[in-house]
């Protein structure tokens, strides 16, 4: 079973993000890039299921500029066998991924497609949901726990009161929660024999996709900071600001 | 021009952030009608016919709706979506979950957990971990929106509006729900509660979560928790606030032995009134919180909790 994996570059998950000064995008100069947390543990789980002779090879895709080299190597080093990045400048949104990963998927012909339930910038959530819309496959989204059988998966889900157990048929398209598993790290060795893997370059202008941007940003702005309060000495003078200042209980 | 809004339900009830839904639609000025697609699901239709601001509820009752799963509901909705304007649902694990796949369906984009609505095609929705807002106007035909329930606060209960029965779609028999291991508690519900208690990594264990227990017993509020303390296993996923977990707004938070990283922050800073327990004065919840305490919680909390029992 082959299985594709979209990865994403992202500003690093321990960066305070803020707007240039003119506020016309985010500031993005000399800031720490990394893989999406939530694309680590999709390599991850991946690779496990390789492991655990369920897999058999590991594609990561990643769409963006040349730049995104970097977090590909890293998902080689982790143990994905091939890589392919579709180059463009532009920032694409969900549904342009998904078209594209849709293109992808047609040429790999894979029977899982393990995305991150959303990136840390976009904070979108969309893009998995979107290529199995488009593909017309079951979609498992937010998993915590992943069991592929014979004839299907079984998916354990994070949802909002607790957790949930589905089963769908395959192909299908699951995306990652955090507890699913926990990263492994890449070591040296791995880092070297990364470099000699397969690493395509293909531009997006040869897919001939439809990947103009749907959306307007009309402006960026920082939300109005929470200015720091007072600190109080000790549990009786918080209880007595609670009730007199406050007034929330 | 009409809305369509996809209403979040266990078949008995309709979920809270429906109502929120509802009043983001209203700011459209569109005429909204309430999709309640369940599996003996009437009692859930009726809710939403007396939502106010709602012109009609259509309810499709059929067995593979039942669990609200993505491939069944996303095909109903794409199938009626012609007629509307707009497409909404509240940004919960539900919505989260099927309104993409409608939006792709529909081969168009979605703006996600929005937070204002500016104009019928003009929304504001935070990125980045809510450090940055992003005014954004959808260009398609059919705007697919996910709304973040605590920014708009819940329409009332005085609508009367007729229930129409629409033929179920087939069953696409991509997927089956085979369990639902809920979290039960008789407390509020963590999105909807008027005060919060959450505890991080500072409170070493599950079993000392029983010490925010009897503080959210004398408070009436719901208990929440870092990402910290849900991986290490204190207590379960759904009690998880921040950008991956849930978003809150009460009027209280108290933030006990949690130290702020932005993942964090963005789950809870709206917050009208935020108190931080931490006994690490550098701790960057203080810079957020109006009643900063440093101390060891595990004094703290106990006298908290017996000054309240008075
Ligand atoms: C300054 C700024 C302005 C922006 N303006 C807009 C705007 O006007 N309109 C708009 O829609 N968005 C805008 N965005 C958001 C940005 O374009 C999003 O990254 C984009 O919409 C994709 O959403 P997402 O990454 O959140 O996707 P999600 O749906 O959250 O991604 C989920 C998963 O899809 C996969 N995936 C997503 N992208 C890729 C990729 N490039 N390569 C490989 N796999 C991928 C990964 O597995 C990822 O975990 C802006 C962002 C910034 C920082
Ligand atoms: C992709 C991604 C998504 C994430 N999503 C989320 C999310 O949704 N929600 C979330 O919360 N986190 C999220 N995180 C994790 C986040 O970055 C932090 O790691 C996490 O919030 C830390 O939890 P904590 O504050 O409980 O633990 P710590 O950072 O370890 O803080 C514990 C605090 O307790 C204090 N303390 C210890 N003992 C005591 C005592 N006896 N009395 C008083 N104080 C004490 C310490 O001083 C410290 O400040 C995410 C991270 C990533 C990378």
């Amino acid at each position: 079973m082959k299985i594709v994996v979209p990865v994403k570059r992202v500003i690093d998950a321990n960066v305070k993000v803020r707007l240039k000064s003119d506020g016309s995008a985010v500031d993005s100069d000399n800031v720490k890039m990394s893989m999406n947390p939530f694309d680590e543990i999709a390599v991850e789980e991946a690779i496990r299921l390789k492991e655990a002779g369920v897999a058999g090879e590991i594609v990561a895709v990643s769409i963006g500029s040349d730049a995104c080299q970097d977090v590909l190597r890293s998902a080689l080093a982790m143990g994905a066998d091939r890589a392919l990045l579709i180059r463009t400048e532009a920032v694409l949104e969900p549904l342009a991924v998904a078209k594209l990963l849709r293109e992808v998927v047609a040429r790999e012909q894979p029977q899982l497609v393990i995305c991150g339930k959303q990136s840390t910038d976009g904070d979108a959530n969309q893009a998995g949901q979107m290529l199995a819309g488009l593909l017309g496959w079951p979609q498992a989204t937010f998993a915590s726990k992943l069991d592929i059988g014979a004839d299907g998966a079984t998916v354990t889900r994070e949802i909002d009161g607790g957790l949930e157990i589905i089963a769908v048929t395959l192909p299908a398209v699951v995306t990652t929660d955090l507890r699913l598993n926990s990263p492994r790290y890449t070591t040296l060795p791995n880092i070297m024999k990364a470099k000699k893997k397969p690493l395509d370059v293909i531009a997006l202008d040869e897919f001939g996709v439809d990947t103009r941007p749907r959306l307007t940003t009309l402006g960026l702005a920082e939300p109005a900071a929470r200015s720091a309060g007072v600190r109080v000495a000790d549990v009786a003078e918080l209880l007595a600001k609670l009730k007199n200042e406050a007034k929330v209980i | 021009m009409t809305a369509l809004i996809i209403a979040e339900h266990d078949n008995d009830s309709l979920k809270s952030a429906t109502a929120n839904t509802i009043a983001a639609a209203r700011r459209l000025g569109v005429e909204i009608h309430v999709l309640v697609a369940g599996s003996a699901c009437s009692a859930a239709a009726e809710q939403a016919a007396r939502l106010r601001g709602v012109g009609k509820v259509l309810m499709a009752d059929a067995r593979h709706y039942e669990g609200g799963l993505a491939e069944n509901l996303a095909a109903l909705i794409v199938s009626r979506a012609q007629a509307y304007s707009h497409v909404l649902a509240p940004a919960t694990t539900f919505g989260k979950n099927v309104l993409p796949r409608v939006a792709a369906q529909l081969d168009v984009g979605q703006v996600s957990d929005i937070v204002e609505v500016l104009a019928p095609d003009t929304f504001v929705r935070p990125i980045h971990a809510g450090n940055v807002l992003a005014k954004v106007r959808s260009d398609d035909p059919i705007k697919v929106i996910t709304v973040r329930a605590t920014a708009f606060e819940a329409t009332g209960q005085e609508g009367t509006a007729p229930i129409e029965t629409i033929a179920p779609g087939p069953d696409l028999g991509m997927s089956r729900l085979l369990a639902r291991e809920l979290t039960h508690s008789s407390r509020p519900e963590l999105t909807e509660a008027k005060i919060v208690v959450s505890g991080g990594r500072g409170l070493q264990s599950g079993e000392n979560f029983k010490l925010l227990e009897a503080l959210a017993d004398r408070l009436g509020a719901a208990i929440g928790a870092s990402r910290a303390a849900v991986d290490s296993g204190f207590v379960p996923n759904d009690y998880q606030v921040g950008q991956t977990g849930k978003i809150v707004a009460p009027q209280l938070y108290i933030a006990v032995g949690i130290s702020g990283a932005i993942q964090h922050l963005a789950g809870m800073k709206g917050s009208r009134v935020i108190v931080a327990i931490n006994k690490d004065p550098e701790a960057p919840i203080f810079q957020v919180a109006d009643y900063g305490l440093t101390a060891d919680l595990f004094q703290a909390v106990p006298e908290l909790i017996s000054a309240l029992g008075q």
